[in-house]
């Protein structure tokens, strides 16, 4: 089972697009960000990084199933 | 309350969006349109590139539209935010807000553009002559 990520904006330059994990790495919010970190030193550099499972803005414990939308959101800068 | 919550890849047009929020119980129409200016501490700026997570985007100008309709007796909201390429000048963002009374409106379009800011998934990129930089990404 994996887990696509959607990535936007400057995240989306850094990662070169979507990014497939196994999902037995990302289980959850927290572990999705921290490998997302490692794999991709240059997202720890930006003023945050949050993440969205199925359109909602997740915490960290929010649980990630095979299936969910899971999206890295950079910060924001519309309007 | 009316709602009309939208993400376009065309031009947006004002005289459009007020005549959707305008209407006969209404006091008071208050409007903020976010335009792309043309330098950003004296670089100039070519143009902006607009993405959005369209979905979520949608789904959190709703939450928005509905928080103030919690917070003011408001009688329409609408939020309109454009997407893709954008020059100088032209309209990035349309926030409308009906009321009763001019206060509500007044708060209420500001309370709207300062979160649509802060919480909503769409991202811009600022080109420059001689560069180009995702906005707030850094520190």
């Amino acid at each position: 089972m994996t887990i696509s990520v959607l990535t936007f904006g400057i995240a989306r330059q850094i990662t070169g697009g979507t990014v497939v994990l196994p999902h037995t790495d990302v289980p959850n919010a927290a572990s999705l960000l921290q490998l997302m970190k490692e794999k991709y030193p240059a997202l720890a550099n930006l003023r945050s990084l949050a993440v969205a499972v199925n359109g909602q803005y997740a915490d960290a414990a929010t649980s990630i199933q095979p299936g969910d939308e899971v999206a890295l959101i950079p910060p924001v800068s519309g309007g | 309350m009316v709602t009309d919550i939208q993400i376009w890849n065309k031009p947006l047009d004002v005289a459009t969006c007020a005549g959707l929020v305008i209407s006969p119980d209404s006091g008071g129409t208050d409007m903020f349109v976010g335009t792309v200016r043309n330098a950003t501490k004296g670089r100039v700026v070519l143009r902006l590139e607009f993405e959005a997570y369209e979905t979520m985007a949608l789904s959190e100008m709703q939450k928005l539209a509905a928080a103030a309709a919690g917070l003011w007796p408001l009688h329409a909201v609408l939020m309109h935010h454009r997407v893709g390429v954008l020059l100088p000048g032209e309209i990035a963002v349309i926030i409308a807000v009906s009321a009763a009374h001019r206060d509500a409106a007044f708060a209420a379009c500001r309370y709207l553009i300062d979160t649509l800011k802060e919480t909503v998934p769409i991202w811009k990129k600022e080109v420059f002559a001689d560069g180009e930089e995702w906005v707030s990404a850094h520190p």
